[in-house]
């Protein structure tokens, strides 16, 4: 009779805490939490040195941006409850912003993007608060429903270049300051939302997507925090439209494309959601290999979506989620 | 009771679901520092009283006093914070948080901020007091666990806690010994007779009566949306309407 086997899963050490500080006793253990995270930053920092040529450095930028956009999605779905498809909003209004900015009033990038970033996103907010109140489903289709509305009222009206939009828009002096502006902005998104969904304040939104009773019954107003949330979101989206803008030097109704809200979602899946990384490694997974499959011509499409339908069949938790556990555990053998 | 002070008062509410009347013309008077157990069978209206008292359901007609002051179609938060909180039936915690990070949100509530008059302090310290204090054992690190992970018992007394921790005046546990074992009880109502002596009100909604006489002082009887009993626990489970509605009317010998 063969021996059985079983595998046995011991958590590190290292995950026991005390009162929310991790307790840290050796440099290795030290290591053992900062490698990961040094081995992200410096892999997108070296990200556009390794690329081959300007196409491939453009690919890296518009990683960045729809990891921007995950990690906004990601943000709203798992911290605070509100599955927003309002990426194309979110990238039309920054967009569109910045594009008048410097078209009609001369603005260079470095200030026409803060604007735009700020009050896109003010803009975003004020357009979804009478929707906040709203939950699942419903929150989603009205966030898909405002870039369709506003992708067709400019053509209409012929306002901000109509149909054909506006050209010569500035672009950044070369690929480097361009590729480093995003990766920059990429990185600190993603550790201050890690940082601010473990604070006080963070948990409280998450305490909304768990029981939004509850929080009433603790006298806490949820309408305004949900919009604060909205607003912190769309932050990252708007300044990946007015960013993007600047990349290529013209503004269109493209920008309210359908995908800037749907490919986050398929990013987050293949991720993992839940940790903010796990939209960051999808993106970094998925966008690459969209452009990869160029050459595949009309089946590109096809192929991206089997993959997409392997990480959902095999993966369902999400890459992230899985490497996380792994990288937690200790696994072995054992006779049973 | 009478000559205490009226902490909450209610005055003919009414509360109809279609065809259904779930809470029909009550009136109650609650007085400051006591227990006040509601009882009634299944669908009798206890929960939609406390939903239409706590703002979650508007009433049809009715008011609703709060010392002295109408809180009637207030938000739920509105009444929250003035100090009237409730436990949910069905315990739902924050699932995916651990138990002590459950009480953040009521920590960082409006209300707290102007009780601690902002020198509050770590709230995950005063978090972890406050569990200890009401049974999650800290050297087994029970505080620290999702609450996800936590028995029944547990999830009813994290209700508890997050009531607790806002500092409330009023605090309306729904039905908070269900699903409960008989020890899991005995626990729960040494920390309902300190709460009382700590000066808060409390009105429970329960089924299991004989915990609910040990520590109620008053109870009242609901049955089909309406008031049938008022009244010490021993004279209410005495009553002829009471007993009917609870066990039904004694058949007469079919001849």
């Amino acid at each position: 009779m063969p021996k059985e086997r079983r595998k046995e899963r011991i958590d590190r050490g290292i995950k026991v805490r005390t009162r929310g500080v991790y307790a840290l006793a050796s440099p290795k253990e030290l290591g053992y939490l900062l490698i990961p995270r040094l081995a992200l930053i410096l892999g997108m920092l070296l990200a556009p040195i390794m690329m081959p040529d300007l196409y491939w450095q453009r690919v890296v930028c518009m990683t960045c941006l729809f990891a921007l956009l995950s990690i906004s999605f990601d943000f709203l779905a798992h911290f605070t409850g509100l599955v927003c498809l309002g990426g194309a909003l979110f990238i039309g209004l920054g967009g569109y912003i910045a594009g008048s900015l410097n078209f009609y009033f001369g603005l260079s990038p470095f200030l026409s993007i803060p604007i735009a970033t700020l009050t896109g996103g003010l803009i975003s907010t004020i357009l979804l608060i009478p929707c906040v109140r709203l939950r699942g489903i419903y929150f989603a289709i009205v966030t898909l429903m405002y870039p369709l509305l506003l992708a067709r009222i400019i053509p209409a009206l012929n306002i901000l270049g109509g149909t054909d939009g506006l050209a010569g828009i500035v672009t950044y002096p070369n690929i480097w300051m361009g590729s480093y502006l995003v990766i920059a902005v990429t990185l600190v998104a993603l550790f201050a939302l890690r940082r601010l969904v473990t604070q006080d304040y963070g948990l409280v939104l998450h305490s909304i997507k768990d029981n939004h009773q509850a929080v009433e019954a603790s006298g806490i107003n949820i309408t305004p925090l949900k919009a604060q949330a909205v607003f912190i979101a769309s932050l990252s989206g708007t300044f990946a439209g007015a960013y993007l803008v600047h990349m290529y030097g013209w503004v269109g109704t493209s920008l309210f494309a359908l995908d800037f809200s749907i490919l986050p979602i398929a990013a987050t899946v293949v991720g993992g959601s839940g940790s903010l990384i796990g939209p960051l490694l999808g993106s970094i997974i998925l966008t690459p290999m969209s452009e990869s499959l160029r050459d595949f011509g009309p089946l590109r499409i096809v192929f991206y979506s089997l993959v997409l339908l392997v990480f959902i069949l095999f993966k369902p938790e999400g890459l992230m989620n899985y490497l996380e556990r792994k990288y937690h555990q200790f696994e072995r053998w054992k006779d049973v | 009771m009478s000559g205490q002070e009226i902490l909450l008062r209610v005055e003919g509410l009414h509360k109809s679901f279609g065809g259904v009347r779930a809470v029909n013309k009550v009136s109650l008077n609650l007085f400051k520092g006591e227990v006040l157990g509601i009882i009634g069978p299944n669908g009798s209206g206890k929960t939609t009283l406390v939903n239409i008292i706590t703002g979650f359901v508007k009433p049809d007609s009715g008011r609703v006093f709060f010392k002295s002051k109408e809180i009637t179609r207030l938000k739920p938060y509105r009444i929250a914070d003035l100090g009237i909180t409730r436990t949910f039936q069905n315990a739902r915690p924050y699932y995916s948080l651990p138990a002590f990070k459950n009480l953040i949100t009521p920590l960082y509530s409006p209300r707290v901020k102007r009780a601690s008059g902002g020198k509050l302090g770590d709230r995950d310290a005063i978090a972890i007091d406050l569990l200890e204090e009401i049974g999650f054992e800290r050297d087994a690190y029970v505080p620290y666990k999702v609450a996800s992970a936590l028995p029944q018992g547990y999830l009813k007394r994290l209700e508890l806690a997050r009531c607790i921790a806002l500092r409330p005046e009023v605090i309306i546990g729904d039905e908070l010994f269900s699903g409960l074992s008989m020890s899991e009880i005995a626990t729960m109502v040494p920390i309902l007779e300190r709460l009382q002596m700590d000066g808060i009100t409390i009105i429970m909604i329960e089924h299991r009566l004989r915990e609910l006489f040990r520590i109620a002082n008053r109870i009242m009887v609901m049955n089909f949306g309406s008031k049938i009993a008022e009244g010490v626990p021993q004279e209410v489970m005495q009553n002829q309407v009471v007993r009917e509605a609870y066990f039904g009317r004694e058949r007469k010998a079919v001849a």
